[in-house]
């Protein structure tokens, strides 16, 4: 099977680790992985203004780049990119007079109306791989760990995007299930971690934060997974802040969703790049046996 | 809170604008506060969500404007997936940011950005602040 993919920015620098290991997931999976060309940043945001086309029109070149290659499906990582693709492909599918007015703009480009699917990887295991077929690929299991999925807002929010309904973590809870792991549902599971508030004064966004990871540690969970580079950011990386200024009692390491399911499936420690989490992560992991070279 | 109504408190043009800039008519809003019970940074606003509906519903646009709630909102959509009423919030909260940012004005200053911050933070992370609160 092979697929076709749209990493986004943030993957190719500071969340190297979310790509490295689900790359390094899926070769073993036995899925073929094919980067589009000439992809460019997603937006990061959508815009919610009625008449703002202009920075629509990003997120709509990808999913061009994916239809000239011939793919019905565009795989995405990162939450925001997921989110940002799969609102933008929605205009361009149901809308005809935007979808009019961003093809004519676009005239260096084919026309295009909505045919490539965008695909979040936690729907594709679902779909296309199975947790059953999971399973029987675990040659690590993650037995013991306690992780709390956490999917932040853009996976789930508005409900035409959501990979599933508000509230439910279903795929991530199977998924973690399927390596061997307990799920630890928790409180604060669909609460923001206060996104690109971080630029706006720290406050907000680390009562958010600390509100999140509170409640995952009163729940018993021993760790976090996420699926975009800003969730982790805000929860992860701010975490020796939120201890220091007394928000949160106690550190709860954080994970890209990828990183796990690499670990249960043999991959070495080294395609995860966990030195680009927190170190208390990889030490977790080692304590509980879930590294194959260790 | 006592208002005053008069011919500038109320500006029908402004109103006009919120509604083109969102797509969403705040004149459905019944007042049940869901979203505020949602927003996850209601500590930090000093107008609640559901305060913001109804300032916008009277068209209070002056005292709108002198609000910082729709600047301290993360675009999280949890109030517009609860509303009863269907209204999307998030799309009323950005109708407000850019009619200050369209006049040319930021909310933050990406100068002022401690160097350290901006080496350690993700991609997305300033490029979504910079698109909402900066012009
Ligand atoms: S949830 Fe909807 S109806 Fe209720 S106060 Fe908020 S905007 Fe109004
Ligand atoms: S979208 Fe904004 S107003 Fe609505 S709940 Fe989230 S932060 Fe609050």
């Amino acid at each position: 099977m092979k697929i076709s993919y749209y990493p986004g920015c943030t993957l190719k620098t500071k969340a190297g680790n979310l790509e490295t290991a689900a790359l390094a997931s899926l070769l073993a999976l036995g899925i073929e992985v094919e980067e589009i060309d000439r992809w460019n940043c997603c937006g990061a945001v959508f815009s919610l203004t009625a008449d703002d086309l202009i920075h629509q029109v990003g997120p709509v070149r990808n999913l061009i780049r994916a239809k000239e290659q011939g793919a019905n499906k565009l795989v995405t990582l990162c939450s925001m990119c997921y989110n940002t693709l799969a609102r933008a492909n929605l205009i361009m599918k149901n809308d005809p007079v935007k979808r009019d007015t961003i093809n004519r703009f676009m005239d260096d480009e084919i026309d295009y109306a909505g045919e490539v699917e965008v695909v979040h990887l936690l729907t594709f295991l679902d779909q296309e791989v199975g947790w059953e077929r999971i399973r029987e690929m675990v040659k690590v299991p993650l037995e013991g760990l306690r992780i709390a999925p956490y999917y932040g807002c853009t996976l789930q929010r508005p409900a035409d995007v959501g990979i599933e309904p508000f509230g439910s973590f279903s795929l991530m809870t199977r998924l973690f299930e399927s390596l061997g792991a307990t799920v630890m549902p928790f409180a604060a599971a669909d609460k923001c971690c206060g996104s690109y508030q971080i630029l706006n004064g720290e406050d907000g966004a680390q009562s958010t934060a600390a509100t999140i990871l509170k409640s995952a540690a009163e729940a018993g969970a021993e760790a976090l997974a996420t699926s975009c580079p800003l969730c982790e950011y805000n929860l992860g990386k701010q975490q020796g802040k939120l201890l220091e200024n007394g928000l949160i009692g106690t550190t709860v390491p954080t994970y890209y969703f990828t990183q796990l399911l690499a670990i249960a499936l043999g991959v070495a420690p080294e395609s995860c790049r966990f030195d680009l989490n927190d170190g208390a992560a990889l030490d977790l992991l080692k304590n509980k046996n879930c590294l194959v070279a260790a | 809170m006592t208002l005053t109504i008069t011919d500038q408190t109320i500006t029908l043009k402004s109103f006009e604008k919120l509604k083109e800039l969102s797509g969403e008519n705040v004149k459905l809003c019944m007042q049940c506060a869901t979203c505020s019970g949602m927003c996850p940074m209601t500590a930090e606003m000093d107008h609640s969500p559901r305060k913001v509906m109804h300032l916008a519903q009277f068209g209070l646009f002056d005292k709108l404007s002198a609000s910082n709630t729709f600047w301290k909102c993360a675009s999280c959509h949890a109030c517009t997936v609860k509303c009863p009423r269907g209204i999307d919030i998030a799309k009323v909260m950005e109708a407000l940011r850019q009619q200050v940012l369209r006049k040319s004005k930021n909310y933050i200053e990406p100068s002022a950005l401690p160097a350290e911050r901006i080496v350690e933070l993700p991609q997305i992370a300033l490029v979504a602040g910079f698109r909402k609160l900066t012009s």
